[in-house]
């Protein structure tokens, strides 16, 4: 790849990363860039619309059923979403993908036991997988991370295993394997460079979902709990006032729009590059 | 053909069985599963008590063996939150669900499709271009979202459609397309790829050449070559539209399987949450051997593949 000169299209067509890119921004300095504290209530205004302005503040995105500020519970969320979907995209690929590659590499009975186990694992759909976990272990920001990655392991672990078993017989790897390397060696030096591209490919689609996927627990009351501000929580409070006060709902889903669609288009332009990763 | 039918019928049983033991273990994940079975009030002897009815005292192993002996006398146990059968609880909900799918199917199938293949006959257009950022945007509507945002449009403001609730064909017609949705997405990708296939072959430029008209050679050529990734990814989309239920249902108020999932959870009423993702997953199994049968009998290569 060639370094292009800068150009304003160019720029422009970038736009998911630097959706995503601000998101994060935002994110990390949400305490700084915030107008108001995102927990605090203020009865006197509750429900107001986007731009209201009380005692020289003005609540940009309105205000919601306890009178807090819309716009930074919005930025507060974030930091939900991201941490959520990266952490648990780390997680769940690197449980994913020692399991493919191990699988893959050593075959005999450990590839028919982890690869059955990745079968079983992806016929369960993986919300009610999600769901049925969360019951048991109870709601909060790390359950949530844990069972958004023992839900989605097997994904990657499909993608690493096939990959591995594509590139084992290659003369690089029976060359270090015959030269006495050990296997963790040869998996970490010689296999995971060459097949990390479709993984990372798969990671990037998969964080997009997790967003979703913790949205969706969020929204059903099974995510991190309230008064901490997430997104899924925030929809699901203001359904309750969808008739008076659309913003406290809206203004969260079109967050999460963007998101989900800049790390979806991030995926594809990303699969295009490197060859697909299904 | 037999053979191919009880090769896959086996693997479809050790996956039912892989997923019963897979839930039996998370069951116990949390450490004492009497927990999730009586409601908050309980006293500790109710605890007690329910944990010898049970036999919670046994060692894991009988415990898992006595699990599994329930479940092939399709005894799901008893709720004791609703003081029912845990199968007579949700059978009376599956025919809502099912409704609520078929609508949904309708309109990814209905709709997807025949996007599916006007991209493909449109490619490199303007028109294609913009359906295909369409079918990004759907892809990428979180159902809850897209769900709530109807309700607003068509319930609240323009009172065309009731917001929630079942009765008339009005109120299945906003669930079934927020549920619809993101399978509408998929259904138009896949046709769109399969039916780009299909063009590149000789015979389609060969009746081309010929003079057939475009709106016959789709009728009578394409569909019927593209129809088997269509068909395979239906069984996916079936499992999906039953996890998506979870959601589209509370959005909507739907009293379904869905529905009473959260319900569920919410009542820690948790056997019925555990026979819910159980059927659910069964449904699943099933509908893949299925839409390998139906697959096989569409194309016999598949099923000499396993032979060699």
């Amino acid at each position: 790849m060639t370094l292009k000169r800068f150009s304003l299209s160019g720029f422009l067509s970038l736009w998911p990363a630097w959706i995503l890119l601000s998101l994060v921004v935002a994110a990390l300095f949400a305490p700084a860039i915030v107008p108001f504290d995102p927990d605090r209530q203020n009865l006197l205004a509750r429900l107001k619309p986007p731009g209201f302005e009380s005692r020289g503040a003005a609540y940009f995105l309105g205000s919601d059923e306890l009178g807090r500020d819309v716009l930074s519970r919005l930025i507060y969320g974030a930091r939900i979403s991201l941490a959520v979907a990266a952490l648990s995209v780390i997680l769940s690929g690197a449980v994913g993908i020692l399991v493919g590659m191990a699988a893959g590499y050593l075959r005999g009975w450990s590839e028919t036991i982890l690869m059955r186990l990745v079968d079983i694992f992806l016929s369960i759909p993986a919300i009610l997988l999600a769901i049925i976990t969360v019951a048991v272990l109870g709601p909060g920001f790390i359950n949530v991370i844990l069972v958004l990655a023992l839900t989605r392991w097997p994904r990657y672990a499909r993608v690493a295993y096939g990959q591995t078993l594509a590139i084992a017989d290659r003369p690089f790897v029976q060359l270090a394997r015959a030269m006495g390397s050990s296997p963790w060696r040869v998996l970490a030096i010689h296999i995971l460079p060459n097949i990390i591209g479709p993984l990372m490919v798969v990671a990037t689609l998969e964080f997009g979902l997790m967003v979703l996927f913790e949205a969706g627990l969020s929204f059903l009351g099974l995510g991190v709990q309230p008064p901490t501000a997430s997104w899924g929580s925030m929809m699901s409070s203001g359904r309750n006032y969808i008739a008076t006060a659309w913003w406290i709902t809206m203004f969260p889903g079109i967050a999460l729009f963007l998101l989900v669609l800049s790390a979806n288009l991030i995926g594809d332009r990303f699969s295009d590059h490197i060859g697909d990763g299904k | 053909m037999v053979r191919f039918l009880l090769n896959r019928g086996g693997q479809a049983l050790i996956a039912v069985f892989g997923v019963v033991t897979l839930v039996f273990f998370i069951q116990r994940l949390s450490g004492d599963p009497t927990a999730l079975l009586l409601p908050e009030t309980a006293t500790q002897a109710d605890i007690e008590a329910m944990r010898v009815t049970l036999g919670l005292d046994r060692p894991m192993i009988v415990q898992y063996f006595a699990f599994l002996g329930d479940l092939i006398r399709f005894d799901l146990g008893r709720s004791y939150v609703q003081n029912a059968d845990v199968w007579d609880i949700i059978s009376s909900r599956i025919p809502r669900t099912l409704q609520l799918a078929g609508g949904a199917m309708a309109v990814a199938l209905l709709i997807g499709v025949p996007v599916g293949v006007i991209m493909a006959l449109t490619r490199g257009r303007r028109i294609s271009k913009a359906l295909m950022w369409l079918i990004l945007a759907f892809q990428s509507m979180p159902t809850f979202w897209s769900g709530i945002t109807m309700i607003l449009v068509f319930g609240v403001w323009l009172r065309w459609l009731p917001s929630s609730g079942t009765g008339t064909f009005a109120h299945l017609i906003m669930p079934s397309i927020a549920l619809g949705l993101l399978s509408l997405a998929t259904y138009a990708r896949i046709t769109r790829s399969a039916v780009l296939d299909e063009l590149s072959k000789d015979y389609v430029r060969s009746a081309r050449a010929r003079g057939v008209e475009t709106g016959r050679l789709v009728r009578h050529h394409l569909m019927r070559n593209s129809l088997i990734p269509i068909i395979s990814i239906t069984a996916l989309e079936l499992s999906q539209l039953l996890a998506g239920a979870v959601i589209v249902e509370t959005v909507f108020a739907w009293p379904g399987l869905g529905l009473l999932t959260v319900q569920s959870i919410a009542a820690r009423d948790f056997l019925v949450v555990q026979a819910i993702v159980l059927l659910g997953a069964f449904v699943t199994i099933f509908a893949n051997v299925a839409a390998d049968i139906l697959y096989s009998a569409v194309d016999p290569r598949v099923r000499l593949a396993g032979k060699t």
